[in-house]
């Protein structure tokens, strides 16, 4: 296994997801093949190569920050799990 | 005549202009193959109803002279557009229940052309796939068969509903994305054309975002010069999305007139690797040859950092998507798993494990791993520099030529009881000639080129420069012609 166990829980907390405790096994495995997959780009020299963040970098539009649209609350709060007096409600988390 | 579904775009909106038929009833022979077919589990959500009331309404445009460029024509769309007020839920179980209040630009640019919607198709969950599996709503069926087999075969992925409703005459073209092969790979299994757009010709306001700096809507249909009809509803600028390109736009059907005479069409030498099959690869150069008789030099060109792509892929696809996926949190929208007494924290956990799948729990997880301190460098920011690497592969390589001639997949369609293609990485790797041109922004196309010996259909691509969509159109309009690919799926 490329990755532990430990890295794996590490990984899925960080995820916000829960990996039960029967398929711990399989997600290691899994994961440790991918990660030999990608750790093949080791195999490129990459010294003094700049690094792409979108193929698109220099072309990127800018816009005043205005109103376009609104006062669609109601129909935004429709897709809610869980709405009160025009807010989303969430476990407290302030005692 | 031929059943009204079997018409191509262009000779049903000269029909409809001469009133040989009506708007609804061209809709009706298109739902009639919809009932038909349900078992290809093609459509996530059908808005038959809605289609109706939207024929008449394009009956009655024909009447007063209104009709727009593609008015009345029966469209289906990857159930990953935003539509206002119909149900879209990128086939996961989290936004299962999600109504969009708004539209995206893509729907809004078709719809205002006057195009019939029938429905939201299946694709793999949040486009993550290449067989349309990973669907919460169960797989979507390829209605290409072996010959004389019964066993049910992928079509490929992630926009694989779209595909087979236009194999399989259910609609007369459709919308699909394109991240790293969606569109292209799909197209190729089931025997259509396939086209991805450059990387920011059309707006990605109200597509539900999987990897942003690759993701690109694109079209399917039964023929090159449909797909021009529809691609061209589709591009153009939005202020709506920052990435969307102010490039003027080109004019794909003075592109098509045009024969291959002066035109450099490359042949990349790192595309004959990869488990290539051989039939595949016969087919290729059989078609080489072709395009070197209708007058285009045919040139060798080198991709060297191509067999890379598929590890940076899988570096900055999940990257990017685990960022992008965080959104899904039970709070806002979709699906909320929640006991008396949890934290907002354990809601978070409990709401993303109920409602991710597998394959996108694991792909958010590399994303997660790959972009966590200490292997951010070494992972993420490595792959980025490869990707500079592919992009300037491709630089160099149109330096010398006007658009490249490749396969679209290393094989045809497989059975989803296929242990050894099924198996996560393999399905990975079957991206390995799609995912150059989207870490490169490129337009690209699938064209169906024949069948193999088995009797399933096998795609080409053409992959031109950037904004040069009309160079991919050029080439494929003529590769068209000489392919004479004229085959539909038995019984459908």
């Amino acid at each position: 296994m490329t990755i532990s166990k430990g890295t794996v829980l590490k990984t899925a907390k960080l995820a916000r997801l829960k990996i039960p405790e029967d398929k711990i096994d399989l997600y290691t495995k899994e994961i440790s093949n991918i990660v030999d997959l990608i750790d093949t780009l080791n195999e490129v020299d990459t010294k003094g190569v700049e690094t792409l963040v979108n193929v698109d970098e220099f072309s990127i539009t800018t816009q005043k920050d205005e109103i376009t649209a609104g006062n669609c609350a109601d129909k935004i709060l429709k897709n809610a799990p869980k709405e009160k007096l025009g807010y989303f409600v969430v476990p407290k988390v302030i005692e | 005549m031929k059943a009204l579904n079997k018409l191509t775009i262009r000779e049903t909106l000269q029909a409809l202009k001469d009133k040989k038929f009506s708007s609804c009833e061209l809709l009706e022979s298109h739902i009639k193959a919809v009932e038909a077919n349900r078992d290809l589990n093609a459509f996530i959500t059908e808005t038959l109803d809605l289609a109706k009331e939207k024929a008449k309404e394009s009956d009655l445009k024909y009447l007063n002279g209104e009709a727009r460029a593609l008015e009345g024509i029966p469209v289906s769309v990857k159930d990953v557009f935003c539509t206002k007020d119909v149900r879209t839920t990128a086939a996961s179980k989290i936004l299962s229940n999600f109504t969009p209040p708004y539209e995206s630009t893509i729907t809004t640019n078709l719809f205002g052309k006057g195009v019939v919607m029938l429905g939201k198709t299946n694709l793999d969950e949040f486009a993550m796939g290449v067989t349309n599996h990973y669907s919460a709503f169960g797989p979507a069926i390829n209605p290409w068969k072996e010959t004389g087999s019964k066993e049910n075969l992928v079509p490929g992925g992630s926009s694989g509903g779209s595909a087979i409703t236009v194999a399989a005459h259910m609609s007369m073209g459709a919308l699909g994305t394109d991240t790293g092969g969606s569109v292209r790979q799909p197209a190729s299994f089931c025997g259509i054309v396939g086209f991805k757009p450059s990387y920011g010709r059309c707006s990605r306001y109200g597509i539900v975002a999987f990897a942003s700096s690759l993701d690109q809507a694109g079209v399917f249909a039964r023929s090159v010069d449909d797909a021009a009809l529809l691609s061209t509803a589709i591009m153009g600028y939005d202020n709506k999305d920052a990435t969307c390109s102010k490039e003027e736009l080109p004019n794909l059907e003075s592109a098509m007139d045009q024969g291959l005479k002066g035109m450099k069409i490359g042949i990349p030498k790192e595309y004959h690797g990869a488990g290539l099959d051989p039939e595949i690869e016969a087919l290729w150069a059989n078609a080489k040859e072709m395009l070197r008789k209708e007058g285009a030099e045919i040139v060798d060109v080198t991709l060297p950092h191509t067999k890379y792509g598929v590890a940076a892929y899988y570096v900055i696809a999940p990257a990017e998507a685990s960022s992008n996926l965080a959104r899904y949190d039970g709070v806002r929208y979709g699906l909320r798993e929640y006991k008396e007494g949890m934290s907002l924290d354990e809601m978070y956990e409990a709401t993303r494990t109920e409602g991710f799948g597998h394959e996108v729990e694991r792909r958010i997880m590399i994303g997660t791993y790959v972009l966590s301190s200490g292997f951010y460098d070494a992972y993420f920011s490595q792959a980025q520099r490869v990707r500079k690497l592919m992009v300037t592969d491709f630089k160099l390589a149109f330096d010398k030529v006007d658009a490249l001639l490749t396969p679209v997949t290393i094989n045809t369609a497989f059975a989803l009881t296929d242990k050894k293609q099924m198996d996560p990485i393999a399905l990975y790797l079957n991206d390995v000639f799609t995912i150059p041109a989207s870490m490169a922004g490129l337009p690209a196309m699938s064209i169906p080129a024949k069948l193999n010996g088995k009797g399933l259909p096998i795609g080409l691509q053409v992959i031109a420069n950037r904004f040069r969509e009309d160079n991919v159109f050029r080439v494929a309009k003529n590769l068209e012609r000489c392919l004479n690919f004229k085959v539909s799926p038995k019984g459908y």
